[in-house]
C-alpha cells in the first residue's frame, strides 16, 4: 500500500525551528527550514543529518518550501543550502523572497558582529541561497517535476505568508505554516478551498485559546495612546521591525487621520524602511480595504509617521515612537525608554510577548526599579501597558480551517504538547478524522488509498443512463458496462500484472531428435511467416514474436514429438494461427 | 399550411402598398412603416448562409413589432425554423419567439403547440434550452390557463433527464415558475398524471451538476414566492446542501432553509447524535449562523443578512450569537466587554494598567468545550470581524433588526455596535451609528460605552459626526456624569469643527429635554454660578455658551425648579435666545415673567383642532359661495387667502395644507379677476395694450399650478385632476386673450388645434375622475367637443369665453398629508464681506450646504442655480452621492459648485439658489396607446421646467485677470 510519511525535524510539539519532512508517493519535500530562538548552539538549526548520513541532500529532497519570512521558518535556509549543501529548488512567495534576505542579513549581523560567532553563514551565502529560490504566486500551480505539484494559498499572518498544497497524483498534503483566520488592519484572513487533502499539517500555537474580538483590543490600544498624547505625554511602542509593527502603524495612521490629530509619530529607521518599501509594493497581499483604496492613496505611504532621529527623543511635547527591538533588551528602544521612564505622563506599550530576563518582562511584571548596567538604578514612573496583538489562528480558527479543507487526517505541529493534546481530542471528536502530533524525529506513517481512474465507454454509459428515468439518491441503480483500468493503476496499488497465457500441445510425428524437430519447425515457420520475427533460441525453443514453441519427446512414443505452443492473451490471433499451421504438420524435409 | 402562410404574408404586404396609395390620395401626413413580417420573410428567403440569416434576424430584433403583426412574424419564423439546419440560427429564432410572445397585447397560446412540437424534434441542447425559455415566457404570459400550464410542466418533466445541464436548468426554472400550486385539482386533465412538483424538484437537489442543484433550489424558492407551501421534508435535504462544494448552491440553500424556518418555526426537529429535540427555527438559526464563517464571502453576506429577519428564534439562541466563549490555556476567560461591565459596576474606572488583569480564571472542563458545532455561538462576533466590509455591513444590519425586536438582545449587542464605531471603513461606521440610533429607545448607555461613543465625535468625517449627533439626540444616558461627559465632548467637537454648530445645538436641545433630572444637579457648575459671588457675565455670542444654555433651557422646560438656579443675566440671555433661536429654545414658565409665557402659551395648548377647524371652515365658506356677486367673491377670496397664509405661518403642522389651498384660491382669484376685465366688452382691436393683465394672469396661473403639482409631497390623483383642470382653464384664457389681441385667423388655427388636443389628452388621462367634475369647465367643454372640432377658431374662442364665465368653482379636496418642499441654504451664509478671489478663466469651488424638506427624489429634481450679475445663469446638477438622508422627509445637500467668469474690475455678488426641476410627464400615468407607435405631438406631456424653492444667497466673488 502507498503511504505518506511525515517527520518533523523541528516544530514537533514545540514552537520554533519549523522543519518538517514529508514523503508522499515517493517524493520527498521539506517544509520550512527555520531556526530556534531559544538556543545558541547546534540545537538552533534542525538536524539535517537525519535526512541522509552520507550523500547529497539534493539527491534525496525534491524541493524545499518556505511558508513565510519569520526566522523560525526560514532562519536555517542559508546554512542548509550553502553549508550543508542543497542545490534543488526552494519555493516561496514573492514577498517572502523579497523580505527574507533582509531578515537573514540582520540575523547574521547580530550573531556574527555582536555576539562574535564563528562558523556562521556569510552575506554571500545568503545571496547564493536566494538564487536558488523560485517564487510562486497565490493559487498558481507549480510543477516541480512531472508528478509533484505545489500550490500556494493565502494565510494572513504576515505579508506573503502562504499555505502550501503538495500534490502527487491524487495524493495531497496541505501545510499551513503560520496563519490567521481573523483579518486585521493590513492583512486578510487565511482561506483555502475544499481541496480535501489526505493530510493537513497545521500549526497549533493557540490550541487552547479562543480569543476575544480584535475590536476591543484595537479600541483599548487607541484609547490609551490617544489619552497619553492628549495629556502631552510621550508614548513608546517597542516592536520588532516586521509584521505587527506595520499593523500598529496602520492602526495609528488611520486613527490620526480620522481624528485629525497633530502629534508626530516616529518610526525608528533602518531595517524598517526597506521593509515598508516592500509593503508598499505587495499591495495585492493585503486586505480588502488597503487593496481597494490604494488607487487614491497607498496606506503604507504614511502621512503622519516619519522617520525617527535620535535627537527627537528630547523634543518637547507629545509624540509616539515605534522603536526596535520589541523586548526592550537592547538598542534604540531601550535608549528611549531610559530617557522617558522618569516622567509619569509618558507611557510604554508592549505589543507582544517578552522573554524572561529582558527589561520588557521586568516592567510588565510590575518591577518599578530597574538595575541597569553600571550599577545605575532607573526608577520607572511612566505607565506600562500590555497589548497583545498576535496573528495566529485560535482554536476556533484552526477548527474552521480544518472544516474548510476537509482533510482525511490532521497533523499538529508548532505548538506545545499539552495544548495539542486538547485540540487533537477535539478534532477527532468533531470531525471524526485521525489526528497526529509527532515529536521531533518521530515519523508518522499514513496509509493512503489511492484513487484509481476507471474508464467506461461514453456511448455505453449514455445508453445505460437513458434507460433509467430520474436520478434518485436513495435508490442504487444497476448499470451494465465494462470498466477499463490503465496500467498505472497496477503500479499505484502495488500489484503485479496478471498474465493470461494459452498453451496448446501439438503432436508431430517425427522420429528425429528434439533439437532437429525444433530446427525444422523453425525453418518451416521462417518460410511461412515472412513478416514476423521468428527466432531460434539457444535452449532449443523457437519464438515467434512473443509466442514460445518448445519441442519435447513424447514420454511413451519416442516417434512422436510434442510441440508445446504457448501464447499470451494479447497474441491470441497469431497463436491460434500458428497452432492450426502446426497441426497441419511440417512439410517433409527436403532430404 | 405553408401555402396558406405565404398567402397571408403577401396579403399583408399588398395591404401596406394599398395603404400608402390611399394616403397619397388623401394627402394626409402620417408616418407608416411597411409591415415587418413581410420584410423579414423576404430577408430570410434571400439569406444564403446561416451567418446571413443570423444577421437578418439580429437586425430584425432591434426594432419592436406591433401587436397585430406578431402572429404573422411568428409563423414566418417557425417556417424557417423547420427548414433551418444551423443550430445557431435556430437558437436565435427560438429566442425571438420568446421575445415576441412577450409583446403586450399578443396572446401567445396560438404558438404554444408549435413550440412544443419543435421542442420534441430538436437535438441541439442549446436550442432546447432556449426553447424551454420561450415556453417559460409563454407560460408566464398566460397565468390563468391551467391546461396550458399542466402541459408545459409535463414537457419540462420529460426533458428533466436530459444530459445537458442547461436544459435541466431551464426545465427546473419552468417547473418553479409554472408548477401547479394545488396538486390534484385536475378536473379535466385526467390524461396528465398528477405530479408533485416539489418532489420532482427536490430530486434534483442531488444532481451531479452544481448549476442544476442551484437551479433546483431557486425553483423551489420560486414556488414559495408564488404562494405554494413547501413541505417540511425539504428542510433536511436543504441542510445537506449547506456543505456543498459550490458557493452558489450553498448560498441558495441558506435562503431555502430560511424560507422553511419561516414556514414551520414551531415544529420540532431532533438534534443528530443526541436524543434532544429543538424548534425548527432555532435549528435553522444555528445552521445559518454556522454559515457566517463560510469560506465564500458571498455566502457569508447572504447568511448574515438572513439572520436579521429570524425574529422568532428563542432568546437563548439569540444571545449565544454574541458569546464566543473565550478561553485561554483551557481556562475560561472573560471578554473585555464583561470586564468593562464589571469594573463599571464595582465602581472602579477602567484601569487596564495592571499586567495580567485579563488573566484567565476558572478551569474549563475539556470535554464540555465545543469548538465548532457550537451552533449559533459567536456568529455575530465573527460576522462583525469579517474581512469583507460587505459582510460586516450585513451583520450590522442584522443586529439592528434583531435588536429592534428584542430589547434584551439590544442591551447585549450594544458593546459590539459601539466597537463597530472604530471600523476602518467609513460606511460601516456610519451604518453602525445609524443602527444604534434605530434601537436607541431600547437601550441606555453605560458610562464607559458613552465614552467610546463620544470618542468618535472627533472624527474628521462630517457625516460620521452628524450621524453621531443624531444618535445622541435620542439616546438615554444613565448618570449625570454621562451628561456632563457628553456636553464636554460636544463642546470639544464645537471648537474643533465650528461648522457643526447647528447640529450640536440641536443635539443638546434633545439631550436636555430628555434628561431634565440629570441636568438639574449640573446647572450651577455649567453656568458657573457661585452661591455668594457674582461671576462675570459670559459672552452671549460664544457658540459654546449658547450650547450650554440650549441644554439647560430645554431641561428646564419640564423641570420647574431649575429657573431658581439661574442668575439675572441668564434670564436676559433666555429672552434673547428665545427670540433669536426660537426653534432651539422652548418657552419657559419663568417666575415674574408671566407675560412672556402666556403670550407663547397658545402653541403649547394640547390640540391643534381649533386651527384645523378654522382652516376647514374658511375653505368651506369659499366653496359654498357659488353665486355671489363678483365683487363679494373677490373680497372673500382675498380674505381667505390672507387668513390661510397667516395660519400657515403660525401653525407649522398646517403650513402645507394652508399654502396649498391658498395657492389654489389665488389661482381662482386671478381667473376671476381676469374675466372681470373690461376688455371683454369692447371690440377687440381697441384694447391691445390692456390685455396685459389677463395674459399675465394666465401665465401666473400656469406657474402656480406647476408649483401645486410638483412642490408638494403627498399630492394625490384627485388633486392632480383639479390642478390640471385649473391649468386647462388658464390655457383657455390664454387662447381667448391671444384671439382678441392678434389680427388674422391663421395663427389661431394652430393654437386651437393644440388646445383641443390638450382637452383630449386631459380626458384620456383622467377618464376615471371625470364624474367628479360635474358642471365644471371641462365637463361642459367635453359636451361640446364634437361641435368644437368642426367649428372655426373664432367660434371656438367664443364658446370658450362663455364657458369660462359660466363654469363653477371646483372644490379642492384636501389630501391627508401634504408638505411643501422647501430648502434652506446653510452655507454659503451670504454674510461675508471678503470676496472670493480667483483668476479669471479658472474655477473656484464654492461649498454649498443646504437642507431640503419634503423633497421627493432629490437626486433627480434638485438643481443649483448660479446667477451672475451680467444675467448669465448657470444650472448645476449635483451628484447623487451629494445627497444625504438624515431622516424621513429630510435631505441634506452637501456639494461643491464651480464658479468661473471672465475678469471683473471689482468684486460683485452672484446669487446661488436651489431649483426644483419637474417634468410634467412623470405624474401622468402611461397609457398603452402612447407606446403604440403613433407619435402624437403632445406638447403638454413634455413640459419641463424649474421652480425656485429656496431663498437665494449672495456670494461675493472677484475674478481677477490672469497675471502674465
Amino acid at each position: 500500500m502507498p503511504e505518506i510519511r511525515v517527520t518533523p525535524l523541528g516544530a514537533g510539539q514545540d514552537v520554533g525551528r519549523s522543519c518538517i519532512l514529508v514523503s508522499i508517493a515517493g517524493k520527498n519535500v521539506m517544509l520550512d527550514c527555520g531556526m530556534h530562538m531559544g538556543f545558541n548552539d547546534d540545537r538552533r538549526f534542525p538536524d539535517f543529518s537525519y535526512i541522509t548520513r552520507n550523500g547529497r541532500l539534493t539527491d534525496f529532497l525534491d524541493c524545499v518550501i518556505i511558508s513565510h519570512f519569520h526566522l523560525d521558518h526560514c532562519g536555517a535556509l542559508p546554512y542548509f543550502s550553502e553549508m550543508v549543501g542543497y542545490d534543488g529548488p526552494i519555493y516561496m512567495t514573492h514577498p517572502t523572497q523579497a523580505i527574507c534576505p533582509i531578515l537573514l542579513e540582520d540575523y547574521r549581523k547580530i550573531a556574527v558582529d555582536k555576539k562574535g560567532e564563528a562558523n556562521f553563514f556569510t552575506s554571500q551565502m545568503i545571496k547564493d541561497c536566494m538564487k536558488k529560490v523560485v517564487a510562486v504566486h497565490l493559487h498558481q500551480t507549480v510543477q516541480v517535476d512531472d508528478e509533484l505539484e505545489i500550490k500556494a494559498y493565502y494565510a494572513g499572518h504576515v505579508l506573503g505568508a502562504a499555505m502550501f498544497q503538495i500534490k502527487v497524483g491524487s495524493e495531497s498534503v496541505v501545510y499551513t505554516g503560520d496563519y490567521n483566520m481573523t483579518p486585521d488592519r493590513h492583512l486578510g484572513a487565511a482561506w483555502i478551498d475544499k481541496c480535501r487533502p489526505n493530510l493537513l499539517i497545521t500549526e497549533s500555537t493557540y490550541a487552547t485559546t479562543i480569543r476575544d474580538s480584535k475590536r476591543c483590543r484595537e479600541r483599548d490600544f487607541l484609547k490609551k495612546v490617544h489619552e497619553a498624547v492628549e495629556r502631552g505625554g510621550k508614548v513608546l511602542i517597542p516592536v520588532f521591525a516586521l509584521g505587527r509593527a506595520q499593523e500598529l502603524c496602520i492602526l495609528l495612521e488611520t486613527f490620526w487621520e480620522r481624528m485629525n490629530l497633530k502629534a508626530p509619530i516616529y518610526f525608528s529607521t533602518g531595517l524598517t524602511e526597506k521593509a515598508n518599501h516592500y509593503y508598499k509594493l505587495f499591495i495585492t497581499w493585503t486586505n480588502q480595504k488597503i487593496r481597494k483604496t490604494f488607487v487614491q492613496r497607498n496606506m503604507f505611504e504614511f502621512k503622519h509617521i516619519k522617520a525617527f532621529d535620535r535627537a527627537f527623543a528630547d523634543n518637547p511635547g507629545p509624540m509616539v515612537v515605534f522603536a526596535t527591538p520589541g523586548m526592550l533588551h537592547a538598542g534604540q528602544s531601550l535608549q528611549i525608554f531610559r530617557k522617558w521612564a522618569g516622567n509619569e505622563k509618558n507611557m510604554v506599550i508592549m505589543p507582544g510577548y517578552c522573554v524572561q530576563g529582558t527589561v520588557g518582562h521586568k516592567i510588565l511584571s510590575g518591577q518599578r526599579k530597574l538595575e541597569m548596567e553600571g550599577r545605575q538604578v532607573l526608577e520607572v514612573k511612566m505607565q506600562v501597558e500590555y497589548m497583545s496583538f498576535s496573528a495566529h489562528a485560535d482554536a476556533k480558527g484552526i477548527m474552521q480551517l480544518v472544516g474548510q479543507a476537509e482533510p482525511e487526517s490532521v497533523l499538529l505541529v508548532h505548538g506545545e504538547a499539552k495544548k495539542m493534546e486538547f485540540l487533537k481530542q477535539k478534532i477527532e471528536q468533531e470531525f471524526r478524522v485521525n489526528c497526529y502530533m509527532p515529536a521531533n524525529g518521530e515519523t508518522v506513517t499514513l496509509p493512503t488509498s489511492p484513487s484509481i481512474p476507471v474508464g467506461i465507454s461514453l456511448g455505453l454509459l449514455k445508453r445505460e443512463m437513458a434507460q433509467g428515468l430520474l436520478p434518485d439518491a436513495k435508490k442504487p441503480r444497476l448499470l451494465h458496462g465494462t470498466l477499463i483500468m490503465k496500467d498505472s493503476a497496477l503500479k499505484e496499488l502495488g500489484l503485479v500484472e496478471h498474465q493470461l497465457r494459452f498453451t496448446c500441445r501439438v503432436h508431430l510425428h517425427d522420429p528425429r531428435k528434439e533439437q532437429e524437430t525444433a530446427m525444422r519447425v523453425y525453418s518451416h515457420l521462417k518460410s511461412m511467416l515472412k513478416d514476423h520475427c521468428v527466432q531460434h533460441l539457444p535452449d532449443g525453443s523457437v519464438t515467434v514474436e512473443s509466442i514460445l514453441i518448445q519441442a519435447a519427446a513424447h514420454s511413451e512414443d519416442p516417434g512422436t514429438k510434442v510441440l508445446l505452443v504457448s501464447w499470451t492473451y494479447q497474441d491470441e490471433e497469431l497463436g491460434s494461427y500458428l497452432t492450426s499451421l502446426l497441426k497441419k504438420g511440417l512439410p517433409q524435409a527436403p532430404s | 399550411m405553408a401555402a396558406h402562410l405565404k398567402k397571408r404574408v403577401y396579403e399583408e404586404f399588398t395591404k401596406v402598398v394599398q395603404q400608402q396609395q390611399e394616403e397619397i390620395a388623401t394627402k394626409k401626413l402620417r408616418l407608416t412603416k411597411p409591415s415587418k413580417s413581410a420584410a423579414l420573410h423576404i430577408d430570410l428567403c434571400k439569406a444564403t448562409s446561416p451567418a446571413d440569416a443570423l444577421q437578418y434576424l439580429l437586425q430584425f430584433a432591434r426594432k419592436p413589432v406591433e401587436a397585430e403583426s406578431v402572429e404573422g412574424v411568428v409563423r414566418i419564423l417557425l417556417e424557417h425554423y423547420y427548414k433551418e439546419n444551423d443550430p445557431s440560427v435556430r437558437l436565435k429564432i427560438a429566442s425571438l419567439l420568446g421575445l415576441l410572445s412577450k409583446t403586450a397585447g399578443f396572446s401567445p397560446d396560438c404558438i404554444m403547440d408549435d413550440a412544443i412540437n419543435i421542442l420534441q424534434n430538436e437535438k441541439s441542447h442549446q436550442v432546447l434550452a432556449q426553447l424551454l425559455d420561450t415556453l417559460l415566457a409563454i407560460g408566464t404570459k398566460l397565468p390563468e390557463n391551467q391546461a396550458i400550464q399542466m402541459r408545459l410542466v409535463d414537457v419540462a418533466c420529460k426533458h428533466l433527464s436530459d444530459t445537458s445541464h442547461g436544459v435541466r436548468n431551464k426545465c427546473l426554472q419552468l417547473l418553479g415558475n409554472l408548477g401547479s400550486l394545488e396538486k390534484s385539482v385536475t378536473k379535466d386533465g385526467e390524461g396528465l398524471a398528477v405530479r408533485d412538483v416539489q418532489k420532482i424538484i427536490g430530486d434534483y437537489f442531488s444532481d451531479q451538476d452544481p448549476r442544476v442543484r442551484t437551479a433546483a433550489i431557486k425553483a423551489m424558492l420560486q414556488l414559495h414566492e408564488r404562494g405554494l407551501k413547501l413541505h417540511q421534508t425539504i428542510y433536511n435535504q436543504a441542510c445537506k446542501l449547506l456543505s456543498d462544494d459550490y458557493e452558489q448552491v450553498r448560498s441558495a440553500a441558506v435562503q431555502l432553509i430560511w424560507v422553511v424556518s419561516q414556514l414551520y418555526p414551531e415544529s420540532i426537529v431532533p438534534i443528530p447524535s443526541s436524543n434532544e429535540e429543538i424548534r425548527l427555527v432555532d435549528d435553522a438559526f444555528g445552521k445559518i449562523c454556522h454559515m457566517v464563517s463560510d469560506g465564500s464571502w458571498v455566502v457569508r453576506v447572504q447568511a448574515a443578512k438572513l439572520l436579521g429577519s429570524m425574529e422568532q428564534v428563542s432568546s437563548h439562541f439569540l444571545e449565544q450569537t454574541l458569546d464566543k466563549k473565550l478561553m485561554s490555556d483551557l481556562r475560561r476567560k472573560r471578554t473585555a466587554h464583561e470586564r468593562a461591565k464589571e469594573l463599571y459596576s464595582s465602581g472602579e474606572f477602567s484601569s487596564g494598567r495592571k499586567w495580567g488583569d485579563d488573566a484567565p480564571k476558572e478551569e474549563i472542563d475539556t470535554g464540555a468545550v465545543n469548538l465548532i458545532e457550537s451552533g449559533a455561538c459567536g456568529a455575530f462576533v465573527h460576522g462583525l470581524e469579517d474581512e469583507m466590509y460587505e459582510v460586516r455591513i450585513a451583520a450590522v444590519e442584522a443586529l439592528c433588526m434583531l435588536a429592534q425586536s428584542s430589547p434584551s438582545f439590544a442591551e447585549k449587542c450594544l458593546d459590539f455596535l459601539v466597537d463597530m464605531f472604530n471600523d476602518e471603513i467609513e460606511e460601516v461606521r456610519l451604518q453602525s451609528i445609524h443602527t444604534m440610533r434605530k434601537i436607541s429607545n431600547n437601550i441606555t448607555l453605560r458610562e464607559d460605552q458613552l465614552d467610546t461613543v463620544l470618542a468618535v465625535l472627533e472624527d474628521s468625517s462630517r457625516d460620521i459626526r452628524e450621524a453621531l449627533h443624531e444618535l445622541l439626540c435620542c439616546t438615554n444616558v444613565s448618570t449625570k456624569e454621562g451628561i456632563h461627559l457628553a456636553l464636554v465632548e460636544l463642546l470639544k467637537n464645537l471648537t474643533k469643527y465650528p461648522t457643526d454648530r447647528d447640529s450640536i445645538w440641536k443635539c443638546l436641545k434633545f439631550l436636555g429635554s430628555r434628561h431634565p433630572t440629570l441636568v438639574l444637579p449640573l446647572v450651577p457648575e455649567l453656568l458657573s454660578t457661585h452661591p455668594f459671588f457674582d461671576t462675570a457675565e459670559p459672552d452671549m455670542d460664544d457658540p459654546a455658551y449658547i450650547a450650554v444654555l440650549v441644554l439647560i433651557f430645554n431641561a428646564a422646560k419640564t423641570c420647574p425648579t431649575m429657573p431658581a438656579l439661574f442668575s439675572d443675566h441668564t434670564f436676559r440671555h433666555y429672552a434673547y435666545l428665545r427670540d433669536s433661536l426660537s426653534h432651539l429654545v422652548p418657552a419657559l414658565r419663568l417666575p415674574g415673567r408671566k407675560l412672556v409665557s402666556s403670550a407663547v402659551s397658545p402653541s403649547i395648548t394640547p390640540h391643534e383642532d381649533p386651527s384645523h377647524q378654522f382652516l376647514q371652515q374658511s375653505l368651506e365658506r369659499v366653496y359654498s359661495l357659488q353665486h355671489l356677486d363678483p365683487q363679494g367673491t373677490q373680497e372673500l377670496l382675498e380674505l381667505t387667502i390672507r387668513d390661510l397664509q397667516r395660519l400657515g405661518e403660525l401653525q407649522s403642522e398646517l403650513a402645507g395644507v394652508a399654502d396649498f389651498s391658498a395657492t389654489y384660491l389665488r389661482c381662482q382669484l386671478l381667473l376671476i379677476k381676469a374675466l372681470q376685465e373690461k376688455l371683454w366688452n369692447v371690440a377687440a382691436p381697441l384694447y391691445l395694450k390692456q390685455s396685459d393683465l389677463a395674459s399675465a394672469a394666465a401665465k401666473q396661473i400656469m406657474e402656480e399650478t406647476y408649483k401645486m403639482e410638483f412642490m408638494y409631497s403627498g399630492v394625490e390623483n384627485k388633486q392632480v385632476v383639479i390642478i390640471h383642470h385649473m391649468r386647462l382653464q388658464a390655457k383657455a384664457l390664454q387662447l381667448i386673450v391671444t384671439a382678441r389681441t392678434t389680427r388674422g385667423v391663421d395663427p389661431l388655427f394652430g393654437m386651437c388645434e393644440k388646445f383641443l388636443q390638450e382637452v383630449d389628452f386631459f380626458q384620456r388621462c383622467f377618464i376615471a375622475d371625470l364624474p367628479h367634475l360635474q358642471d365644471s369647465f371641462v365637463d361642459k367643454l367635453l359636451d361640446l367637443m364634437p361641435r368644437l372640432m368642426t367649428s372655426k377658431p373664432v367660434e371656438v374662442v367664443k364658446i370658450l369665453q362663455t364657458m369660462l364665465r359660466q363654469s363653477t368653482f371646483l372644490h379642492l379636496p384636501l389630501p391627508e398629508q401634504i408638505h411643501k418642499a422647501s430648502a434652506t441654504i446653510i452655507e454659503p451664509a451670504g454674510e461675508s464681506d471678503n470676496p472670493l478671489r480667483f483668476t479669471s478663466g479658472l474655477v473656484v469651488a464654492l461649498d454649498v450646504d443646504a437642507t431640503l424638506e419634503h423633497v421627493q427624489d432629490p437626486q433627480n429634481t434638485v438643481k443649483v442655480q448660479v446667477l451672475y450679475p451680467d444675467g448669465q445663469a448657470q444650472m448645476i446638477h449635483p451628484k447623487p452621492a451629494d445627497f444625504r438622508n438624515p431622516g424621513p422627509g429630510r435631505h441634506r445637500l452637501i456639494t461643491q459648485v464651480y464658479l468661473s467668469h471672465t475678469a471683473w474690475t471689482e468684486p460683485c455678488q452672484v446669487e446661488v439658489r436651489l431649483l426644483l426641476a419637474y417634468n410634467s410627464n412623470s405624474r401622468i400615468p402611461k397609457s398603452p396607446w402612447i407606446e403604440g407607435g403613433e407619435v402624437s405631438p403632445q406638447v403638454e406631456t413634455s413640459i419641463e421646467g424649474t421652480i425656485p424653492f429656496s431663498k437665494s444667497v449672495k456670494v461675493y466673488i472677484m475674478p481677477k485677470p490672469a497675471r502674465r
